[in-house]
């Protein structure tokens, strides 16, 4: 290869503090290929994703204004419009077979409270009810909660727009520091409540322990809980 | 006065946090958004021969390709955007952007990519042996003012060293006093090695991050502790002037130092949107990746030579580390460490040599303490091997060796503004009921035995020469601008209240202006080594009293007389000597914009940041601009001091122990905000003990690849791991150097608590000391044993 061709490339690593002609022997091999020169139409982008059914999430990724038609279902016969129970409101969602409620709720419900700490189940960030129960939205298959009730942080307020008692003494307790993790620790203290309305510390801090905070806010966490069992 | 300071109030971005309606970078959406991933390095050190991305780029869906070509290149040895060169186990090479990220992952598993491996280093101690190998082609350790340089020790370096840390050349050194006189008039001198591992920052939220550019200017989204300072950073990765970045930051889930200033995975879905035409662009990072790219403290392999008088008084102290310093510039925590323990422990005569060695294994950057952390927790347990051999108290040894506001810093012993340690020690041991819980130390209940420790630490805590902002408009309200960044500490907004402080407004009446580059944030620190609460306080004080000048000379514009005539109360400027002459402060705000000049802002200061001036100039005209650069004496040094109180119960049959207790005392100067210190000595007291007793990088050394990429491996601790209730308190002594005595705190109180512990499980064991952190189960069950360890003296990457 010649010094002509490395200059198409100006590696960064490559070329550090490597005498040129070593650089030049040594620069890498890039293949993009001829797909750059095939352009991709618009119309046969949306013939690929009818075709395979593939790429539609990516699109509904994007809102709403999803106008291609979709198909009833997939090759592997699940149903992919289904109806979601969210906050008391039916939402008709186009879901693949394999899609986390964390993702549908971040990406096609608009619902960015949830957040993703880790998605495998770790940290709880991503803590929602379903029937009730707490539930890491991160590992639930949405097609497993089709017509279950479920609950994310954003549905806890109420009528008026007040905020949940839980909600109300995470405020006075200055319980969240950084707040990433504080819809998670929201939605397992509203479920340890509403099983049990009078915990002991002691309780709540078990209940409480399939979330983690970096942040070491777990005694104003705690300290939150029992002032909303107290107060609500 | 509104009597602000040391009142607990609610910050307003504090219900964003309990709704979820707060947005962190991942919760933005734009029509037409891409996604992009990123292919990462699975070599510790390799050079890319090939990459055939033909069959990505085909996948329907594929967008784009960004190879290191198309980014600046980062001049060895920082951090780089993208690579052909990877220094590290998940270093990115190129990234693909598509439509969805279904598409975009599935067209990186399609890329082939062909590595030359090249040599590797995960152990410090390997590299400096002779024929070593070194984890960059150019070298393996940062000198610095130097830069990259090859050390080798020699052989006999490591045969004279025993079990014992070698100490051949040092990158570099420094002492003061005479330590061989030191030495020689000590009644007890103890020569111990010790090791300290590396540890993730496990911030919640990883660095994910969304970009787009509209009219030339692009837009990023990231996870960011710092505003202001974080912008030009960015800008340079970015290849765009700084005004024409506008830097969104308004939330970040954590950061403990790995997102203190721009960091260079950041930039990449800005690199990608320009290059598909502005197009937005989504980068989502995982847990996994986080490891690998989101920092990490560096570990220490040290060896402390201490030499004490009878009464344990510190005479002499030789130090020599060894840091553990990732592939690339890493951080300067080996320095750190040794300054902690010239001011900590006040050796009379001290000598510290160090040297950063080269490893392929994440680039290291600041965590919460960096440096100070690991050598208080390796430090504090061998202060209490004194005491005992001493006969000493562990309280009475730290006592004696205190720092006085006289006391120096570093090589230099240069001047400190405030330390109030040994006060913050006597606050503890008397609320903690030392005295008492040290008579049950060492008790047996069946299997459990008693156990106590103090721990104590340091971090420097103060800047100086940022700007402060504030306006007041035509309706009276206080808009104060901070480009300071949120952490999660809240003290944006508790160093903000300083400046209605100065002003005397009721805080329903002022407005945080903030998170956004675009809403006229003036010149900031970074929030990060606890110094947002001494050197915030210090610009919204400057703005403070800028604005406050300004509403006199109005009022006696329109009034009559002289500015110094005048007084204000109740957001109403008045004469002195006729109080019914008056102005409010809305009709001021009025008249200034009708002057103009520097009282609308239409004029700057000279010696305010080109940043600030931007945002004035946007300001301007808008009301009465407050805008002024600190320049408040500032003579040293700020100490940020704290002690940490633990009770522990061990188990000697498991080898598990719990933490009964914990109190923290910080030495923070005045009491900024209560409720905040509160969470700030108890959340630092948390990853103290994270640190202490679970946290740890591993590398495996035959293949250099990582043991630790998930939170269940890495073990930040969880609610069961910490008492339930932690309790905190505070010497609330003003520091002479601020304008309303505050310092900052953040830092110290994870060290404070972690060296604790440490002392903690070591007194319960009837004092076995391990010269390790993290201590683990099995090394406590191997000590009740009487076994010897299951990892070598020095060894790093162990369990």
């Amino acid at each position: 290869m010649s010094d002509s061709d490395l200059s198409g490339f100006g590696p960064a690593g490559t070329t550090r503090g490597l005498p040129t002609a070593m650089a030049a022997a040594q620069a890498p091999e890039i293949i993009l290929a001829d797909a750059r020169s095939t352009s991709w139409s618009r119309r046969d982008f949306i013939k690929g994703i009818v075709a395979s059914g593939a790429t539609v999430a990516g699109l509904s990724y994007f809102g709403a204004g999803c106008t291609t038609p979709l198909p009833a279902q997939t090759a592997g016969g699940v149903e992919r419009l289904i109806s979601l129970d969210v906050n008391g409101q039916t939402r008709r969602v186009d879901v693949l077979p394999g899609e986390t409620l964390a993702m549908t709720l971040r990406y096609k419900l608009g619902l960015t409270g949830t957040k993703l700490g880790c998605d495998r189940a770790e940290c709880g960030a991503c803590t929602v009810l379903i029937g009730g129960v707490t539930h890491y939205s991160c590992s639930t298959l949405t097609h497993r909660v089709r017509g279950r009730e479920i609950t994310t942080v954003e549905g806890l307020a109420g009528p008026n727009g007040e905020l949940h008692p839980v909600q109300q003494a995470f405020v006075a307790e200055l319980s969240p520091q950084c707040g990433f993790c504080t819809p998670g620790q929201v939605m397992a203290a509203v479920a340890l409540l509403d099983r049990n309305p009078n915990p002991t510390r002691e309780e709540a801090r078990v209940a409480m322990s399939g979330n983690l905070c970096r942040c070491g806010a777990y005694h104003n966490y705690l300290d939150g809980v029992m002032r909303a069992a107290r107060e609500a | 006065m509104a009597e602000l300071i040391g009142k607990d109030f609610t910050p307003p971005d504090i219900f964003g946090k309990v709704t979820g309606r707060a947005r962190y970078a991942e919760d933005f959406r734009r029509d037409g958004m891409l996604f992009c991933r990123l292919l990462l390095s699975p070599m510790p050190h390799a050079r890319v021969r090939s990459i055939d991305a033909s069959a990505a780029l085909a996948m329907p869906g594929v967008v784009e390709i960004l190879l290191p070509d198309d980014v600046p290149e980062q001049p060895g040895p920082a951090n780089n955007i993208l690579t052909y060169e990877p220094h590290f186990v998940g270093e990115p090479i190129l990234a693909i952007a598509a439509v969805d990220e279904t598409t975009a992952h599935n067209a990186i598993q399609a890329i082939k990519l062909d590595l030359e491996p090249l040599d590797f280093c995960v152990d410090p101690l390997r590299s400096l042996r002779p024929g070593g190998p070194n984890a960059r082609t150019d070298g393996n350790t940062i000198v610095p003012r130097e830069g990259i340089r090859e050390i080798k020790w020699s052989q006999a370096d490591f045969d004279e060293a025993g079990t014992h840390l070698p100490m051949g050349q040092p990158g570099e050194e420094w002492a003061y006093g005479d330590i061989d006189a030191g030495f020689a008039e000590s009644a007890l001198v103890l020569e111990e090695s010790f090791v300290t591992a590396s540890t993730s920052h496990h911030s919640m939220e990883p660095r994910s991050a969304f970009a787009y550019w509209e009219n030339g200017k692009c837009y990023l989204h990231a996870s960011s502790q710092s505003q202001a300072l974080t912008l030009p950073g960015a800008a340079e990765y970015i290849g765009v002037e700084p005004e024409n970045l506008v830097f969104i930051a308004e939330y970040c889930g954590g950061g403990f130092g790995s997102k203190g200033s721009a960091y260079p995975v950041m930039s990449i879905p800005a690199h990608m949107s320009r290059k598909v035409g502005g197009r937005p662009v989504m980068m989502r990072i995982s847990r996994a990746e986080e490891y690998f790219l989101g920092s990490a403290r560096p570990g220490f392999q040290g060896r402390l030579k201490m030499g004490f008088r009878t009464d344990g008084r510190l005479l002499a102290v030789d130090l020599y580390i060894v840091q553990e310093n990732g592939p690339n510039q890493g951080f300067g925590d080996l320095g750190s460490a040794a300054s902690a323990v010239s001011i900590v422990y006040t050796p009379v005569n001290m000598r510290y040599r160090g040297i950063a060695i080269l490893t392929n294994t994440p680039p290291r950057g600041a965590q919460r303490g960096p440096g100070q952390n690991q050598m208080h927790t390796a430090m504090e347990p061998l202060i209490d091997k004194a005491a005992r051999e001493l006969g000493l108290d562990q309280v009475a040894i730290r006592r004696i060796n205190a720092p006085t506001h006289e006391s120096g810093y570093g090589g230099s012993q240069g001047p400190i503004s405030s330390a109030y340690l040994r006060e913050a020690l006597d606050m503890g041991a008397e609320q903690f009921g030392w005295a008492e819980r040290r008579a049950r130390s060492g008790q047996r209940e069946g299997s459990k035995v008693r156990g106590v420790g103090v721990g104590q630490a340091f971090h420097s805590a103060g800047s100086n020469g940022f700007d402060g902002l504030v306006r007041i408009t035509p309706d009276g309200r206080l808009h104060i601008h901070t480009g300071v960044g949120n952490l999660g500490t809240y003290s944006y907004a508790s160093t903000s209240r300083v400046a209605a402080e100065v002003l005397g407004y009721d805080w329903a009446n002022c407005e945080i202006h903030r998170g956004d580059s675009s809403r006229g944030l003036p010149w900031n620190n970074g929030q990060f080594g606890s110094n947002t609460s001494f050197t915030m306080t210090r610009t919204n004080y400057a703005a403070g009293m800028d604005a406050l000048q300004k509403l006199k000379e109005i009022a006696a514009l329109e009034l009559g007389g002289s500015s110094r005539d005048y007084d204000v109360a109740n957001e109403v400027v008045f004469q002195r000597a006729n109080p019914s002459r008056r102005i409010t402060y809305a009709q001021a705000a009025t008249a200034a914009i009708e002057l103009g000049g520097r009282y609308s802002g239409r004029e700057v200061p000279d010696d305010i940041n080109a940043m600030t001036r931007r945002s004035v100039e946007q300001l301007a005209g808008s009301g009465l601009v407050g805008v002024a650069r600190d320049n408040l004496e500032r003579r040293g040094t700020v100490p940020a001091l704290a002690a940490g109180f633990v009770e522990i119960e061990l188990d000697v049959e498991t080898g598990r122990y719990e933490i009964l207790d914990y109190l923290g005392v910080a030495d923070c100067g005045v009491v900024l905000h209560p409720q905040s210190l509160a969470t700030q000595i108890r959340g630092g007291g948390v990853m103290g003990f994270g640190m202490a007793g679970a946290e740890r990088h591993v590398y495996d050394p035959r293949w250099g690849l990582p043991g630790s990429v998930g939170l269940h491996q890495a073990k930040p601790p969880s609610y069961l791991d910490v008492p339930s209730e932690m309790g905190w308190a505070a010497v609330d002594q003003a520091d002479p150097e601020n304008p309303v005595g505050v310092k900052g705190i953040g830092e110290p109180l994870m060290g404070c608590a972690g060296a604790a512990l440490l002392c903690a499980i070591s007194d319960a064991l009837g004092g076995f000391y391990f010269n390790r952190t993290p201590v683990v189960a099995d090394m406590i069950i191997n000590a009740i044993a009487g076994r010897s360890q299951s990892h070598r003296p020095l060894q790093v990457n162990t369990q």
